[in-house]
């Protein structure tokens, strides 16, 4: 296609539309069944339960240091489908996008799509595309839905965890947030600290082969660690308690949370997980969490208790135990 | 009411900009109200300005003394 | 060196506890003035590990929790004027004023952008030479610097659309009416360690040699904090009352001449509002005539509706210590961090905010 930016004919439904989807997406996206360009892909499932997850991107800015709103978007999906337990098989994917975006953008946004879906071992099979005017959106928007098959016997559950059990996370805390905000305009400083969006589906695999009493795996995503664990907590009715000095953080994450005032407990990650198992298969749970992709970090982070229920507290690193207390609206820089 | 972190000063640019370090993180801030700041010194940021020199030999001073607080411990 | 985790040893942090459980044996209130120091604080757990005979009380420090609802209105109707950027720290944000707040504006489509640094806002201005942008001087002796440094870089850079509504104020009178009030009952203070990076030993003599109030000037590290409250326990244990500095690497008793210079360069001490305590005179800074042409009040004048409290809040007495946050009848009770009533439940480092965030005091439940 010859438009270097993308029209409102480019989502009417007619031939530039077409000239859109074959170019920019069948280019890249080569799955045959979505080069059958039917209304709905038909797909093969082996027996057991279907796990669904859905998920809307709206990052802004789209490409930061690390990734894009591509890579989180594949992998995103990927993960919550893998948080259940499941094997993730099949990505939907659908566009918003603004009239005026650079189609060299869009180009860039499904190369990494493809790549990290191929990374990921899923397939992306149907799509949808619309275009709104000028000024009603940020340039793009993506969504991904994803569908994945679950063995039987698998039933994780955020409301499972027991009292005794560890808490386990998979890498370093804060640095997909970091790496967003260092290019926001306004707040520039340069760091090497890069997003760590990332495809969890071999790593959550790998555990619950090693560990398969896992009580539930869980990203934490917006919010942070913090978010994540309150959640946990709240639904299995216990007290959950990390401990300081053993959560894994990168110097400048660190040194950027210092600058701007923020709590590392509520940075957003992309490519990390959190895996609740029992005491007595920690070590096993860890262990193929560190050799896994992306686990090389992983550590036994804290445990849970019987509490009053729904409390998460951190333990710092003088004894002192004050709460996590989950985030509220965004977290901003501030001077005091 | 003030978040100042230290911060390295790594190099000092023209009109008074430097580019300082936070644990590995860069960042300009204004020396503006440190006149005699030299690079390698550690100063105080807030809120993109160097507020103060910190004064690293006190620094070890007061650590001394805390850390003598164990010897007064035991020999109490 | 690695000045924080050298501060934060929880060794030294233990000898420092055990000698405060040695030497406070008799029941003290100290009131820390910085709501750095709340955070600090509370964040470590420090409260938990005092003695009985300690009470740590969370004074009037937070600059965004003492900015007065007249103030907030008028930043929020300089926001209301066409073609103006407002530009404010982000703890500024979500404080309520009368009817609105700036998060609110905001979403009501107003230009509202948080900054980082005042040269960011001079940044701005100079990138949208057809808007004027307003920034929001809010803050205490720590940042007021910064903001008259900005404005004479401003005028260096002879930007003609640049201006700055000043609500800032000192420290150092407001702990004299704090002293002066007969419902406040302070046995010594934590002194802010950053605005006396900046100000100084000597503004705080009257305090000892008007008083006979102690205090001690403290960094923000958990073993900053635990070194002064032990100086401080040592000043009422040994009949002293003195200013003393625990925070030696980052305060000079000087201050920081330059500093200094610039604030009086740039502003003029005028009387201040502080929420919940009233007006306390000579603790504003306001611009002075030479840079009026910076001054927000001359560039944009407006006329916000007139003020009006909020029934039920007691922020004005959790702010002089007087009622701790959880003994608020609103604390956790229709006032909570997501949707606050009051400023000390805003700000991040209120009083309220602090106390429902890291402890488990009393959430309403």
């Amino acid at each position: 296609m010859r438009a270097d930016r993308i029209l409102l004919a480019h989502g009417s439904g007619g031939t530039m539309m077409r000239e859109l989807i074959e170019d920019v997406f069948m280019g890249r996206f080569t799955d045959p069944a979505l080069l059958r360009m039917d209304d709905a892909a038909s797909l093969e499932v082996s027996g057991g339960r279907i796990a669904m997850s859905t998920d809307t991107y709206v990052v802004q800015p789209v490409f930061f240091p690390g990734g894009d709103i591509g890579r989180l978007a594949v992998c995103g999906t990927v993960n919550d489908i893998a948080t259940s337990g499941a094997t993730p098989l099949y990505l939907t994917v659908g566009f918003v996008l603004e009239e005026g975006f650079a189609v060299e953008d869009l180009r860039r946004i499904v190369e990494t799509m493809a790549s990290s879906a191929e990374e990921a071992g899923v397939r992306i099979v149907t799509g949808d595309t619309k275009v709104v005017d000028r000024g009603h959106g940020d340039g793009v928007f993506v969504n991904t839905a994803g569908v994945g098959v679950l063995r039987d016997g698998v039933d994780l559950s955020g409301s499972n965890c027991e009292p005794g059990d560890k808490v386990l996370l998979s890498g370093t805390l804060g640095d997909h947030g970091i790496a967003v905000i260092s290019v926001r305009e306004g707040l520039a400083f340069s760091t090497d600290i890069v997003s760590d969006a990332a495809p969890l589906g071999k790593l959550t695999a790998a555990v619950l082969e090693a560990a398969p009493g896992v009580r539930c795996f869980r990203d934490p995503t917006r919010g942070g660690l913090s978010s994540t664990l309150n959640e946990l907590a709240t639904a299995s009715g216990v007290s959950i308690t990390v401990h300081e000095t053993e959560v894994p953080v990168h110097d400048q994450v660190r040194g950027a949370c210092e600058m701007l005032g923020y709590d590392v407990f509520q940075v957003a990650n992309e490519g990390k997980m959190v895996a609740v198992v029992p005491a007595e298969e920690a070590e096993a749970a860890l262990s193929a969490m560190r050799t896994a992709p992306y686990g090389e970090d992983a550590a036994i982070v804290g445990e849970v208790s019987q509490g009053p229920a729904g409390k998460v507290y951190v333990a710092t690193g003088f004894g002192a135990k004050r709460i996590m207390d989950m985030l509220v609206g965004e977290q901003l820089p501030r001077i005091c | 009411m003030c978040l100042a972190i230290p911060a390295r000063v790594k190099t000092i640019n023209e009109n008074n900009m430097a580019e300082v370090d936070i644990m590995g993180v860069s960042r300009h801030a204004s020396l503006d109200l440190v006149p005699d700041a030299k690079e390698g010194d550690y100063v105080l940021v807030h809120a993109g300005f160097a507020i103060q020199v910190i004064d690293e030999e006190a620094a070890e001073e007061n650590l001394r003394l805390l850390k003598e607080l164990d010897i007064l411990e035991t020999e109490a | 060196m690695k000045h924080s985790t050298a501060f934060a040893d929880p060794i030294v942090a233990k000898h420092l506890v055990d000698k405060i459980r040695e030497t406070a044996v008799t029941p003290v209130k100290f009131m820390e003035v910085c709501g750095t120091h709340t955070v600090a604080i509370a964040r470590n757990g420090l409260r938990e590990v005092m003695p009985e005979t300690i009470t740590l009380l969370s004074g009037p420090g937070c600059p965004v929790c003492v900015t007065a609802n007249p103030d907030i209105d008028t930043a929020i109707e300089i926001g209301r004027q066409p073609d103006v950027i407002l530009t404010t720290f982000g703890d500024m944000i979500k404080v309520p004023g009368s009817r609105s707040s700036l998060q609110k504006e905001k979403a009501a489509g107003r230009d509202i952008r948080v900054v980082y640094s005042p040269l960011d806002a001079l940044t701005t201005a100079e990138e949208h030479p057809d808007k004027h942008v307003v920034f929001l001087g809010v803050g205490f002796e720590t940042t007021a610097p910064t903001i008259a440094s900005a404005i004479q870089e401003a005028q260096r850079r002879g930007l003609e659309n640049f201006s700055v509504h000043s609500v800032h104020k000192t420290v150092p009178e407001a702990l004299r009416a704090l002293v002066n009030d007969p419902e406040v009952q302070i046995t010594g203070f934590i002194l802010p360690g950053h605005v006396s990076a900046i100000i100084g030993l000597e503004p705080y003599r009257f305090l000892a040699e008007e008083y006979g109030v102690p205090s001690v000037i403290a960094g923000f590290e958990p073993v900053d904090v635990l070194q002064a409250v032990w100086m401080l326990s040592k000043q009422v244990a040994e009949g002293r009352a003195e200013v003393e500095i625990a925070y030696k690497r980052g305060v000079m008793p000087q201050g920081n001449p330059t500093a200094k210079m610039k604030i009086e360069q740039v502003f003029r001490p005028i009387d201040a509002e502080w929420r919940g305590i009233g007006v306390i005179p000579g603790t504003g800074l306001g611009i002075r005539q030479e840079y009026a042409q910076f001054d927000a009040l001359e560039r944009v004048p407006v006329t916000p509706e007139p003020p009006r409290e909020i029934p039920g809040c007691q922020c004005g007495e959790v702010l002089r210590g007087i009622t701790l946050p959880f003994e608020c009848k609103l604390f956790g009770r229709g006032c909570t961090p997501e949707h606050p009533i009051g400023p000390c439940m805003v700000s991040s480092e209120g009083s309220c905010a602090a106390y429902y965030r890291y402890t488990d005091y009393g959430r309403g439940e």
